[in-house]
């Protein structure tokens, strides 16, 4: 008897200790993932909190929000209005982040192209299909381009990135609108599907005369070289953080819930997107402690500051502009735990 | 308890737990696919339309069940005369020397190479070269695909075949050769009915392997969502669509994904079970 009375004081010290270290959890798009792992790596250090995050896809990051699993979920899509109701409470978005969409070609000894939106339509839809096309050159006066059939190279699964990209192309061309609409994965009217930006980069790598849409955070790392697009303003733009970040300039909603994509700004680079970090307005849910509620948003209110958002152009992600900053962190002090707000 | 008693209990628990776990298999499949059965019904085996846009959703395996079809017939084509003359030379003609057990080896070595590799391979090496003899400009689809497959189900092929031309008794071939038949009578009128079944059987367990590779093909054959029109078209095939979209499907998509994976079962299954009832008829 006096040794189980023993062991069973010890299990109760150890879980009582184990319950005042604070660990949160997060799941969801694998886009920010590096960003993630560095920034919560510096967040152990600095604040002594364990975050653990499961890059499992935007999808699967709502879905353990929704089934309340993670403290927090991330999403390279903004949910719908629709997606906010099926949700069992009110949830809120908060902005991490910007990242972008270039397009990579592979065309030898050209290392630079100009596009503009109608071009880049046309492309994707399988309606210039040679290189030497008349837009092109129009567009190009300087380059020679070859006499070379051209290959689009897509993305085959579902992904933040083609939702972004599709999203611009319904912004500039109606025309796609009405055929293939937007979405993370749509039904593409040509081309070859390869998985994930690295596949979608090594068939460009592979493939004489192909051109597709890669990741920013891939292609910067990577040091792909991309097109030049024209953006809103009339002006060709090179894909950087300065002109990704720039794109986040224009006017945000206070729900931060807008596709920044063909931004009015005049050195944004167009197809940019935020990605965002997902949590209760409500912090007490399943029995959460009051701790749990305020590690929570005290991490998602360090992950747009000064010290968070320096690391992100680290790992070749455009960090926010002051103004979406504001508009998260007055979003993240609506958040309660019995009503109460949690943040001052 | 004695010893045999539990032995048989610790073999019955095993082998129930297999059958357990193939069931709760089907049964799940059957049960992520009633949402996408009742959306498309019959209909899902004939239609030809994918489309996981959000808001306009629509789905058809047919694209999928033709490319899967066509690569693993095509590769079954290839394979065999390669798989045969194998065959021939390692069980008939160099029998028991060092060279045949050597190609043999070798033979066996295909099938534990990772199918990842063969995909790498074909992708950097074989696509290129495709590319490089003028058959194809870019050099995915079907035509890559099958040859790459062909290479994969090889040894699948031989050596069940090898077996089977061993078996063959050696009192018959020495019978028709004192009759004065040429070695390739005697393959021709000894070896081949007395070991036809076995051969069949094991093109046919090879056929059912290319039905589930995924990898490789997902790699080479372009991943476009359409019925394949040529040798050299793009196309896209049942393992290969599950193994791309997967990971972000929710709904309704996911569902037509676990369909594939439902109709992809009851292919193999019935190739399999094709294969097993030829080879049981020749002992």
């Amino acid at each position: 008897m006096k040794k189980i009375g023993l062991l069973l004081s010890i299990l109760i010290a150890t879980s009582a200790f184990c319950e005042n270290k604070i660990a949160l959890s997060g799941a969801g798009a694998t886009f920010p993932q590096p960003f993630y792992n560095m920034a919560f790596q510096d967040y152990a250090k600095l604040k002594g909190v364990q975050v653990s995050y499961g890059g499992i896809g935007s999808g699967g990051g709502i879905q353990s929000l929704r089934d309340k699993v993670v403290d927090f979920g991330a999403s390279d899509a903004y949910l719908s209005n629709e997606e906010l109701a099926n949700m069992p409470a009110s949830v809120v978005h908060i902005p991490t982040c910007s990242g972008a969409v270039v397009i990579a070609f592979n065309l030898k000894g050209i290392s630079q192209i100009k596009l503009n939106p109608s071009t880049l339509t046309k492309l994707f839809l399988g309606q210039i299909t040679n290189w030497n096309n008349a837009e092109l050159k129009k567009l190009n006066p300087t380059i020679n381009f070859p006499n070379l059939e051209i290959t689009v190279v897509h993305r085959s699964d579902g992904s933040g990135t083609t939702n972004m990209f599709t999203d611009y192309l319904c912004k500039v061309s109606p025309e796609w609108k009405t055929k293939l609409g937007s979405g993370k994965s749509v039904n593409w009217p040509t081309g070859i599907g390869a998985k994930g930006n690295p596949g979608v980069a090594g068939t460009i790598a592979q493939t004489k005369g192909s051109i597709g849409y890669i990741g920013s955070e891939y292609a910067f790392a990577e040091k792909i070289s991309s097109a030049l697009l024209q953006n809103n303003a009339g002006k060709y733009i090179k894909a950087s953080i300065t002109s990704v970040s720039a794109a986040a300039k224009g006017a945000i909603p206070a729900d931060t819930r807008v596709m920044i994509t063909n931004s009015s700004a005049v050195d944004a680079y167009p197809i940019s997107g935020f990605t965002w970090m997902l949590l209760y307005k409500e912090q007490n849910y399943n029995n959460r402690s009051y701790n749990q509620a305020l590690a929570t948003t005290q991490l998602l209110y360090w992950m747009v500051s000064p010290t968070a958002q320096s690391l992100a152009g680290k790992v070749n992600y455009a960090p926010l502009p002051a103004s979406a900053v504001a508009k998260a962190k007055a979003i993240l002090r609506t958040v309660t735990y019995n009503g109460k707000k949690i943040l001052k | 308890m004695n010893s045999d008693k539990v032995l048989k209990s610790v073999l019955f628990t095993a082998s129930l737990l297999i059958l357990l776990i193939s069931g709760g298999m089907v049964y799940s499949l059957f049960r992520g696919s009633m949402l996408s059965f009742h959306h498309f019904g019959w209909n899902f085996l004939i239609s030809s339309h994918w489309d996981p846009t959000q808001g306009k959703e629509q789905y058809g395996a047919l694209p999928f069940i033709a490319g899967t079809i066509f690569t693993s017939v095509l590769a079954l084509i290839m394979a065999i005369p390669m798989a045969f003359s194998t065959s021939l030379f390692v069980a008939e003609y160099f029998h028991k020397t060092r060279l045949a057990s050597v190609v043999n080896t070798l033979v066996d070595l295909l099938a534990g190479i990772p199918s990842i590799i063969y995909g790498l391979w074909g992708f950097y090496i074989l696509r290129p070269f495709i590319v490089e003899i003028g058959l194809n400009p870019q050099g995915y689809g079907i035509f890559t695909s099958s040859l790459i497959l062909a290479i994969m189900i090889i040894p699948y092929a031989t050596s069940l075949s090898n077996t089977t031309i061993m078996m063959v008794p050696n009192e018959l071939k020495e019978a028709a050769y004192s009759l004065g038949a040429t070695r390739l009578e005697v393959i021709w009128n000894v070896i081949l009915p007395n070991a036809r079944s076995g051969i069949m059987a094991s093109y046919i367990l090879a056929f059912g392997r290319a039905l589930g590779e995924t990898m490789a093909v997902t790699m080479l054959i372009g991943n476009a969502n359409i019925i394949p029109t040529s040798l050299f078209s793009t196309g896209n095939t049942m393992a290969s669509v599950i193994a791309n979209q997967f990971g972000e499907a929710g709904g309704l998509q996911l569902s037509a994904l676990i369909e594939i994976g439902l109709l992809l079962f009851l292919i193999t299954t019935i190739v399999n079970a094709i294969g097993k009832f030829i080879i049981k008829k020749i002992v």
